[in-house]
């Protein structure tokens, strides 16, 4: 056992070369992003399945989410720099989860403010030992305290950034996708950066409030944008239409639970009923629409 | 790149066939756990009197949902007086006492609770003549006791400390009736503590359960760290008469997640719900 350890790490310590890059595609007039796969994250993709990428001002750039691991990172900030020369002045990270944070400490710079939901250190701080011990057991990443990189600004309600003749507005939500989910738009694109408070083709992952997700989507559904990038899959063009399989999936999950629960019924009939008509409609549905009605029905039977 | 790719993998599966060996066992149960909590005591595996059950494959290994269910009536002379609940390979193994009487009319039980890795989970059922049944499952789940203390940790916390009772509609005087009573507690292990800030400083969980019918006995418990967030107990009771439904929790702060020894006293919590013809 001893000596697969010392293989294992040799192997699994990540090797950065000077001119890896990722491949990213401009959306908009300089926001870019790098569209991740539909892949649970695994030994072969290291975690690398989530959206990323940044938007560049006149002064500086911004990062938004910084991949799975610091190798991914590191990609991602050797592809901005054959992008642009400016600088990068700030790493916004939308949420807690793995695929968005584990490239931030290649970011570390004194220049270079890290950026998040007011909720986003503390969830961080108390997710890392059971993350860390996933990424190393199932995708190969090995992380350290070095990767905990926190946010030096927090966002509380709004908050706006100057990347030089570009103002980025971020906003913190109420309990939806986490308890810590933070968007950005940019007017200057009419683009509006929901990372995971909004799945296509992937299962929406339900780890906040189910109640506060329909809450958060019907709320932004008034709203028109040009385009809208989603945590996992495709870019939108047409967003009223886009986040309806979401909508329509969330609020088929709350219903049938909600009537199971009236009936007295309880989780485990629930995990064996509720939703299945949703199964062809998304990938990776088997992997986390279990885990999505566990959450939800948690937060179910304490309505009155 | 594709050699190493392969060597990768190649390893990855050594060390699952490993792990699946070294915790599909009986070692810490023998060793360990019968030892420590029923010395010198014969246990007869049998699913004669209780069975358990627990999904194989944990979806969420925080939130497993578990049932126990009484092979035997509940009767003056023959009755389940106590099930003990064990995770083998969760880091403190001890999920929870559950002491019943024949006021239950049926002693089932079902709970939710965390699975740290693949092991088993036993409960042992002891008689009123003081005889001994094991009924054993193996489930497979993955950091159940690290896991994020729920989705919405300040509502939890909000929450804390209120209670329900769910009992079916169609309540039938004379017969064992299913009753749910639903804690709201974030029943923290302490082993998301984090170093840096120690945001989450210990364990913080429930460690006794009463619940009565018009004063008498019907579900005693001593529980731990085991027990998910926001605690859900299904149990038998047989409302033969109007009366008043009780719950009693008390919990504590340990210092450790995997030792009692410091250990602080923290508040009780009472609900009652009232039983009518």
């Amino acid at each position: 056992m001893k000596f697969f350890q010392l293989v294992s790490l040799l192997i699994f310590t990540p090797i950065i070369f000077a001119s890896d890059t990722i491949k990213v595609k401009e959306i908009a007039a300089d926001v870019y992003v790098h569209f991740g796969k539909h892949e649970l994250p695994n030994n072969h993709n290291h975690g690398e399945i989530a959206n990323i990428g940044f938007i560049i001002g006149d002064k500086c750039v911004t990062v938004i989410d910084s991949g799975a691991n610091p190798t991914q990172g590191k990609a991602l900030k050797n592809t901005i720099q054959t992008i642009t020369s400016k600088p990068i002045c700030y790493v916004i990270n939308t949420h807690a989860h793995p695929d968005h944070i584990y490239g931030n400490r290649a970011f570390k710079d004194a220049k270079v403010k890290f950026v998040g939901h007011h909720k986003l250190s503390r969830a961080i701080l108390t997710r890392s030992p059971y993350y860390f011990t996933k990424s190393k057991e199932q995708f190969g990443n090995q992380l350290t305290s070095a990767d905990v990189v926190l946010p030096s600004i927090e966002v509380k309600n709004t908050l706006q950034l100057d990347l030089g003749n570009r103002i980025l507005e971020l906003t913190a939500h109420p309990s939806a996708h986490t308890d810590h989910d933070l968007s950005i738009y940019d007017s200057k694109t009419d683009t509006l950066w929901l990372s995971d408070l909004l799945f296509r083709e992937h299962l929406p992952v339900l780890d906040g409030s189910i109640n506060g997700w329909i809450s958060e989507l019907e709320r932004l559904e008034q709203n028109s944008y040009t385009y809208v990038i989603p945590g996992h899959g495709a870019l939108v063009t047409d967003w009223k239409h886009s986040l309806q399989p979401q909508k329509k999936y969330l609020l088929l999950l709350r219903k049938e639970i909600r009537l199971l629960i009236q009936q007295g019924k309880f989780l485990e009939d629930a995990i064996k009923t509720v939703a299945y008509s949703e199964q062809k409609r998304w990938k990776l549905f088997n992997e986390f629409h279990k885990k999505n009605i566990s959450t939800a029905f948690a937060e179910l039977e304490w309505e009155e | 790149m594709l050699f190493k790719t392969y060597l990768t993998s190649a390893i990855m599966a050594l060390a699952l066939i490993g792990n699946a060996h070294a915790t599909n066992d009986e070692n810490i149960w023998q060793q360990e756990l019968h030892q420590q909590y029923f010395a010198g005591k014969n246990i007869e595996e049998s699913n004669e009197i209780i069975k358990l059950e627990a999904p194989y494959r944990a979806e969420d290994p925080a939130l497993v949902p578990i049932q126990i269910k009484s092979q035997i009536p509940q009767t003056a002379n023959k009755y389940i007086k106590k099930i003990t609940l064990f995770v083998d390979n969760n880091p403190y193994p001890f999920v929870g006492e559950f002491e019943l009487t024949p006021a239950s009319g049926k002693a089932d039980l079902a709970m939710r609770i965390r699975v740290n890795t693949y092991s088993y989970v036993r409960a042992i059922a002891e008689m009123n003549d003081g005889k001994l049944y094991m009924s054993k499952t193996f489930v497979k789940a993955s950091g159940g006791c690290s896991a994020p203390i729920g989705a919405d940790l300040d509502t939890a916390m909000q929450r804390l400390g209120k209670m329900k009772f769910k009992l079916q509609p169609d309540t039938k005087m004379s017969e064992p009736h299913l009753t749910q009573l639903l804690i709201s507690h974030p029943n923290i292990t302490g082993m998301q503590m984090d170093q840096v800030t120690r945001f989450i400083k210990k364990s913080h969980f429930i460690d006794t359960i009463k619940v009565t019918f018009n004063d008498k006995a019907i579900l005693t418990a001593k529980t731990d760290i085991a027990i998910s967030a926001d605690p859900n107990f299904r149990f038998y009771f047989i409302p033969n008469t109007t009366g008043t439904l009780k719950a009693e929790f008390t919990d504590t702060a340990c210092e450790s997640p995997t030792s009692r020894k410091v250990c602080t006293t923290g508040k009780s919590y009472m609900q009652t719900y009232t039983i009518k013809p």
